[in-house]
């Protein structure tokens, strides 16, 4: 048996998929991070203050499994569901009762997203009390801000989709009040003189409509599924592009660190 | 890099805890070269290792010489194996999982079984396309009995046409050709029409279930099912 596995590493078949050895050189050691695509991302080696939890809290890490964990819970729900208001409800039901595991995935879906907001706020927070927001990186705080936006976001536009009671009405309280916005909103300040009317603002860009209907839900999904993940996506990237670039995860200050 | 000084911090600060600890790694600059020979003090005495003897096992608690046991590997290998098989084992039981939530338990589709009238309704020697519109099958009625055929052309699946002045089904789309049983006799069509079970329901009338089909290429017409025999008036 063991003879089989090294006849097998020594195959141009393996030699082509896994391009390094486990060879303990440090030159070996960073060429299998830095030449895999998925490794890459991150640094080659970090800091031992990294693994700190009880400083850092991982709630970055967290969240970002989370966002995996509802992509690929979400895509597997796509098979099932459609858009339209005739079929939407009735496609939740069917994903619930007549199809194996779908009452799993769907679950994993709701739990990923309730999740994802705790551990976005905990994220903050921990930064927040860690100051991690101070320079070099302010702007990575500002990114993060935005990331936190798009996270609410992505729970409201998915909020709609089963079109229950519950995801109508919260959808139309959230759009009522977007007409109430300064400039944008047809009953917000300063509204009126720019022209805005229930079948121009900026609520009726949300609504697709004067009121939640079947082009509301075709618009978030639209949002949920493509938009928004596609935005999240690019600026997760650069969130983590300014960690590396910032000096990695803050830690205590160099003198004081235990490890 | 900010992310490698904290790792490699230089010989300026000498770790507290050097794990490695080894000889080999020298991070200090190499010792001075001294040209006048120096007498070295001779060095001290390692420190005798002082071993208390092993109380002996039994010896039945001992494992014969050379056998690694009915294992045959050691602890490491096997915690290793089981690691794999564990993680392997999530593996294919996800994609099981994934295959099976790709076939829903119920589906929406229409019934495949139908009933077609009674069979003393049906003119002998007629082929009847009162089901060609809603269920695709023509009912052939002979002397000793009844069968269907189902009107999807075996070229390319379009639905052929029955022309009771030459006595052929013709496809419209190639020109494939059938005799009034279905045989192919021309055009690109490579196979006879296939032939749809009929029977009899409870109340007497014919009934005909498309999803149980039966090919004369495979010998099935003489198959049960493929054809009704009925007499009657």
């Amino acid at each position: 048996m063991p003879g089989l596995m090294e006849k097998f590493r020594k195959t141009d078949v393996y030699k082509s998929i896994f391009r390094h050895s486990y060879q303990d050189t440090q030159r070996n050691r960073a060429l299998q991070i830095v030449d895999n695509v998925f490794l890459h991302l991150h640094p080659v080696r970090v800091g031992r203050h990294a693994t700190n939890l009880s400083y850092t809290w991982g709630m970055g890490g967290i969240t970002l499994l989370l966002f995996l964990v509802t992509i690929i819970t979400g895509v597997i729900l796509m098979f099932y569901y459609r858009p339209a208001a005739q079929y939407a409800y009735e496609d939740m039901k069917y994903l619930m009762n007549d199809v194996p595991f779908g009452p799993l995935i769907r679950n994993m879906h709701r739990w990923a997203a309730h999740g994802m907001v705790i551990t976005v706020m905990l994220h903050m927070f921990r930064v927040f009390l860690t100051g991690s927001y101070k320079p070099p990186r302010q702007f990575n705080w500002a990114v993060g801000v935005l990331l936190l936006v798009l996270t609410l976001m992505l729970s409201f536009t998915g909020y709609l989709l089963p079109w229950d009671q519950l995801s109508i009405w919260a959808v139309t309280v959230g759009t009522n009040m977007a007409r109430a916005t300064p400039l944008l909103g047809h009953e917000g300040p300063f509204g009126s003189q720019l022209g805005m009317r229930p079948d121009n603002d900026v609520r009726f860009l949300l609504l697709g409509g004067t009121q939640v209907g079947p082009p509301t839900l075709l618009r978030f999904y639209v949002l949920h599924c493509i938009f928004l993940p596609l935005v999240a996506s690019v600026f997760m990237a650069v969130h983590f592009w300014r960690v590396r670039k910032d000096g990695g995860i803050s830690g205590p200050e160099t003198g004081k660190r235990t490890s | 890099m900010a992310e490698d000084q904290a790792v490699n911090s230089g010989p300026a600060v000498e770790p507290a805890v050097s794990s490695q600890g080894s000889a080999l790694e020298t991070k200090s600059a190499t010792p001075p070269t001294s040209e006048v020979p120096v007498a070295t003090p001779p060095r001290p005495e390692p420190p005798k290792i002082v071993t208390t003897p092993v109380p002996r096992k039994a010896k039945q608690d001992r494992p014969p010489n050379q056998d690694p046991g009915i294992w045959r590997m050691n602890r490491r290998n096997f915690l290793s194996a089981a690691g794999w098989l564990g993680f392997l084992t999530f593996i294919f039981a996800s994609v099981v999982g994934a295959l099976r939530y790709m076939f829903p338990r119920i589906l929406f589709e229409p019934p495949t079984k139908f009933k077609a009238g009674f069979p003393e309704d049906y003119v002998i020697g007629d082929v009847n396309e009162s089901y060609k519109d809603t269920q695709r099958v023509w009912i052939v009625r002979e002397k000793e009995g009844f069968y269907a055929l189902i009107a999807i052309c075996t070229h390319l699946g379009c639905t052929p046409n029955w022309l009771p002045a030459e006595n052929k089904f013709k496809c419209p789309c190639h020109g494939s050709g059938y005799y009034k049983n279905g045989i192919n006799f021309e055009g690109p069509t490579p196979r006879p029409l296939e032939r749809a079970y009929v029977g009899l329901a409870d109340d007497g009338q014919l009934l005909i279930d498309k999803s149980i089909k039966f090919r004369y290429e495979l010998d099935e017409w003489g198959k049960p099912g493929s054809y009704l025999k009925y007499t009657g008036v």
